[in-house]
């Protein structure tokens, strides 16, 4: 049963990635972005980290895929309809991409007791995250506070048009 | 049916961040490339959980996950401000073209 679930969400994760790639529509592409979010929620929820799952949906599903659909929007041409884009020669890139795939592959499988530790895996992970946050990484997290307001501020700032 | 276990979320991993890299090499938009770097950050964020479960670290990988989620959004915010500031001042956001920092 685990492996089923397990099959049908990666079959959605690497043929939304497939068509991100291939597409040469770029609406196509950032829809089928949304296919991969999803399917890697569900493999996170299958690894037993559902906060971080429900973080996948809320954030990239939610918030980061729209800002590119945005972006995709308001930086399409008045002139053409079509929101295609002609791509750079793809033959040194499928090479280059596929050697690293292989590579990536080699260094997985000559290693053969990263499967030895396996713990049972945190039953309640909310609160040992809520608590991890405000001890061991309580640094970290008030940076990324900081951080998003700099972001925020930053992407107005650069964004505004010029009034002249 | 063999159990699922590190490998195949590993070899799923690998997969994305090819197809990641693929997109970053060949696409000419901008917002192309954006998707590109979107996939990279989620196959290595799919690490992270993976090793959180199976390796010996039990709650860091999944933290580490979502500090990668909330740069990831502030990563996209910016890049997105930068390329209408691009095609405001080129008219185009073809990373072939925008090669001067002022026009």
């Amino acid at each position: 049963m685990e492996s089923f679930v397990f099959y049908i969400f990666a079959l959605m994760t690497i043929t939304g990635g497939w068509i991100v790639i291939y597409s040469r529509n770029l609406i196509y592409s950032a829809f089928s972005l949304l296919i991969t979010f999803v399917g890697l929620a569900g493999l996170y929820g299958l690894l037993m980290a559902d906060f971080i799952a429900a973080t996948q949906i809320l954030i990239y599903a939610g918030a980061v895929l729209i800002l590119l659909l945005f972006g995709i929007m308001l930086t399409a041409r008045k002139t053409s309809i079509e929101i295609t884009q002609s791509n750079l020669p793809r033959l040194p890139g499928a090479i280059i991409s596929s050697l690293i795939f292989l590579l990536l592959m080699v260094v997985i499988f000559s290693e053969p007791n990263w499967n030895s530790a396996t713990n049972p895996g945190v039953r309640e992970t909310v609160p040992m995250i809520g608590k991890l946050l405000m001890t061991k990484y309580l640094i970290p997290f008030e940076l990324a506070s900081i951080l998003l307001l700099a972001a925020l501020i930053g992407s107005v700032f650069i964004a505004r048009r010029e009034e002249s | 049916m063999i159990t699922v276990g590190l490998y195949h979320f590993l070899v799923v991993s690998a997969l994305l961040f090819s197809f990641g890299l693929y997109a970053v090499m060949t696409r000419r938009n901008a917002i192309g490339v954006l998707l590109g770097v979107e996939l990279i950050l989620n196959s290595a964020n799919l690490n992270f959980v993976a090793f959180a479960r199976y390796g010996i670290f039990s709650m860091d990988g999944q933290l580490f996950a979502l500090f990668v989620i909330i740069l990831a959004a502030a990563e996209a915010a910016i890049a997105l401000a930068i390329v209408l500031n691009i095609f405001n001042n080129f008219r185009s956001i073809n990373v072939d073209e925008a090669d001067s920092l002022r026009y």
